[in-house]
């Protein structure tokens, strides 16, 4: 006690600080940090999850270069990103530029936009699911059978499945991006408005020259954020290809899938923490880009 | 941090009860298995008959979802935790094996001389040695379910006993609408289901071929009986148009919604079946190749002793799997479950061999075969895109067939290397 009397104010506050702060820490610690590490270690080794470990060296990640499959998922996990990202962010500003002006049951329909973000993935992977069916089943294909149209594959393709798949993920995501966005646009003071319109400036260059740089904060969240989910898409491919996981023929399988399936059906710990300590350096890069390319100043 | 005190106080509590309960002269094992709805139910059947005939002994039975299973086993066992006796898939007992999960069943108590007679052949693969390392209580193989509603609409009077007549009843019982799209079909199909194991154990051997050579360790199939075997099964979409992959999500939703005339299915199917209303449906051998070859495919689940069984829960533990590898305890899982019985005296009993849903599946086991998998979710995938190249890329047999041989034979040797 003694010891603590004689500390300075600056001193005291420190302890007090890090002794609020010891929880999360002893919970990242435990949480995340200790499995990541672990991860890395038996990237190096072999395991079946039951037997004892064995080192490897670099092994696993040898095979994982000459790895077709890999090289498959590492484009199906890319392509995810590049499409995924733009869309959402495009349709979350359009939204909530929109939403933000008007007034009639704007609650209600901020609801209606919000609503999928809650939703179960899974349950919503699966709706969909069914939606892209062939007849007699599948809502979309029977529309177009209504109208003579002929049957669309959706998921049973190697060209539509991946689109078919991210759909349903942008739009669980929209929700969430849209409220984002809209505190964004609230957060802009009303007076550059005014300013802009004493000086007769068009909606273009309003949107262009004060909502768009004025909102950089909220995309560059926005972007991080969706950039990691979508590098990281997993519920709704497993739940919409559990009848042939990732497929077909591997076309919408991520990185995240084959990960689980190399632990989780194959028993081969190793080389699946090779594809996490992958996935991580992935996002690790792609996140540290994102924040310089679009740092504010 | 409610949570971990709600927990904590769980802890103390079960922590008194286990100490009353040792008091007692109770032992209490534990029991583990994934959860499906029927065989939690049959086992808890078969644990009530049991607790009645050992009152000093309690078994905890625990479920959890199957994708679970060796994480949770594995975590548990060696840190003293889990289950006594535990269920594994027959495929499995080798790295169970190896990791010092579980321990040998008795000589004493499992006899193997009259383990090897009193059981159906197949399950000697779980001897080794001068012991049985696991046991099943059932069995499962395939048969050909119909819809007889659909047989009766289409004028059909019994389900088909070749390969040919399998084909031309399905024609009979597939429906397209005005743009030719199939809104019924006639048999179901999809490598995904259990049609893998049709087509590696049934359909290669009825086309005159060894779907795997030197005990499973090398994939034989890409050869002449091979490619009939597959162009006969990708021909049921392309060339009869009786079915399609894919069609209505699942081949056992389809034919439980009563889209489908013919499906192949586990026997483990037949009680959801039973539980699907206005669905009429019979069961009959799987039917036999152009030279009159009969197969067919089993597999099974096996019960185990952990090696964390020891003392009074060792005992306890032969105890309870002498129970659940009785012959009551396989008419028990028959009747609840619908898998059938491990043993011919349970099984080929009159009635059982003759039940009009049972039969077929029972009479199925005697030409059965069993593919040793070591990793079956990857095998059953070199299948599947064998068939989504020709269904989708139109890719040839000969090239399909071959790619997926050796995708299948890189999984093997991965695993034996």
């Amino acid at each position: 006690m003694t010891l603590y009397r004689n500390l300075t104010i600056k001193q005291k506050q420190i302890v007090w600080a890090w002794s609020f702060l010891a929880l999360p820490v002893l919970f990242y610690g435990v949480i995340r940090f200790y499995p990541t590490g672990t991860a890395f270690v038996i990237s190096f080794q072999e395991w079946n999850l039951l037997g004892s470990r064995t080192w490897t060296g670099f092994d696993n990640y040898v095979t994982l270069w000459n790895d077709p499959v890999f090289w498959k998922v590492f484009k199906n996990t890319f392509a995810y990103l590049l499409i995924g990202t733009p869309v959402s962010l495009v349709l979350s500003f359009v939204i909530a530029y929109h939403l933000d002006k008007l007034r009639f049951m704007h609650n209600f329909l901020r609801m209606l936009y919000f609503l999928p973000f809650m939703t179960s993935a899974v349950a919503m992977a699966w709706v969909w699911r069914w939606f892209y069916q062939g007849v007699p089943i599948g809502l979309f294909n029977n529309i177009l059978a209504g109208f003579g149209i002929p049957q669309i594959e959706f998921l049973n393709s190697t060209t539509n499945a991946l689109p078919a798949v991210l759909a349903p993920a942008i739009w669980a995501g929209l929700g969430f991006q849209v409220i984002i966005f809209m505190a964004g646009l609230r957060a802009i003071p009303v007076s550059f408005y005014e300013a802009a319109k004493i000086d007769g400036v068009g909606w273009w260059t309003v949107l262009t020259q004060i909502t768009l740089p004025l909102l950089k904060p909220t995309m560059v969240f926005i972007v991080v954020f969706s950039s990691i989910g979508f590098l990281r898409i997993f519920d709704h491919v497993f739940n919409m290809t559990t009848n042939n996981p990732g497929g077909p023929l591997n076309s919408t399988k991520p990185l995240v899938l084959m990960i689980y399936d190399t632990a989780f059906n194959g028993f081969n710990m190793g080389y699946a923490a090779a594809q996490t300590v992958v996935l991580f350096t992935i996002l690790l890069i792609v996140s540290l880009v994102q924040l310089r390319l679009l740092r504010s100043e | 941090m409610k949570s971990t005190l709600r927990t904590l106080a769980f802890t103390g509590l079960t922590g008194v009860a286990a100490l009353f309960s040792s008091a007692a002269h109770a032992v209490e094992i534990e029991y583990w298995q994934y959860f499906f709805d029927a065989r939690v139910s049959a086992m808890e059947q078969l644990i009530e008959g049991f607790q009645a005939e050992n009152p000093d002994i309690t078994v905890k039975m625990t479920h959890f979802p199957y994708a679970d299973y060796r994480t949770k086993v594995a975590a548990a066992i060696p840190a003293g935790e889990g289950p006594d006796v535990v269920q594994l898939f027959y495929g499995w007992l080798n790295d169970y094996k190896e990791a010092q999960l579980i321990q040998p069943l008795p000589a004493a108590d499992f006899p193997v001389s009259e383990i090897d007679e009193s059981f159906f052949p197949m399950v000697q693969a779980m001897k080794e040695g001068d012991n049985y390392w696991a046991l099943p209580t059932a069995v499962r193989s395939l048969a050909l379910f119909y819809n007889k509603r659909l047989f009766d609409d289409a004028g059909i009077d019994g389900p088909p006993a070749t390969l040919d007549e399998l084909v031309e009843t399905a024609k009979k019982l597939t429906a397209v609408d005005g743009a030719g799209n199939i809104t019924q079909v006639g048999i179901t199909a999809g490598m995904n289901a259990q049609d893998h194991h049709w087509f590696r154990e049934v359909l290669v051997r009825q086309m005159g071929g060894d779907p795997y050579s030197d005990d499973y360790k090398t994939v034989n199939y890409n050869t002449e009986a091979g490619q009939k075997a597959l162009d006969f099964y990708v021909g049921l979409a392309k060339e009869h148009k009786v079915t399609a992959f894919g069609f209505m999500d699942e081949p056992q939703a389809a034919f439980k919604a009563g889209r489908a005339g013919m499906h192949i299915d586990g026997s483990f199917r037949i009680g959801s079946l039973d539980k699907t209303r206005g669905l009429k449906w019979g069961v009959a051998e799987l039917p036999v190749g152009p030279d009159g070859t009969q197969s067919n495919y089993s597999s099974y689940w096996v019960n185990a002793i952990t090696s964390k069984a020891e003392g009074e829960k060792y005992d306890a533990s032969v105890k309870f799997m002498k129970y659940i590898t009785s012959d009551d305890a396989m008419q028990v899982w028959l009747d609840v479950v619908g898998e059938l019985p491990a043993k011919p005296s349970v099984g080929l009993t009159e009635a059982n061999a003759n039940d009009e849903v049972f039969g077929p599946f029972i009479r199925g086991l005697a030409y059965a075969h069993t593919t040793k998998f070591v990793n079956e979710s990857g095998q059953r995938q070199a299948l599947m895109d064998m068939v989504s190249r020709m269904d989708i890329e139109g890719q040839s047999a000969a090239d399909a067939i071959a790619i997926a041989a050796e995708e299948e034979q890189k999984i093997l040797d991965d695993y034996y290397k």
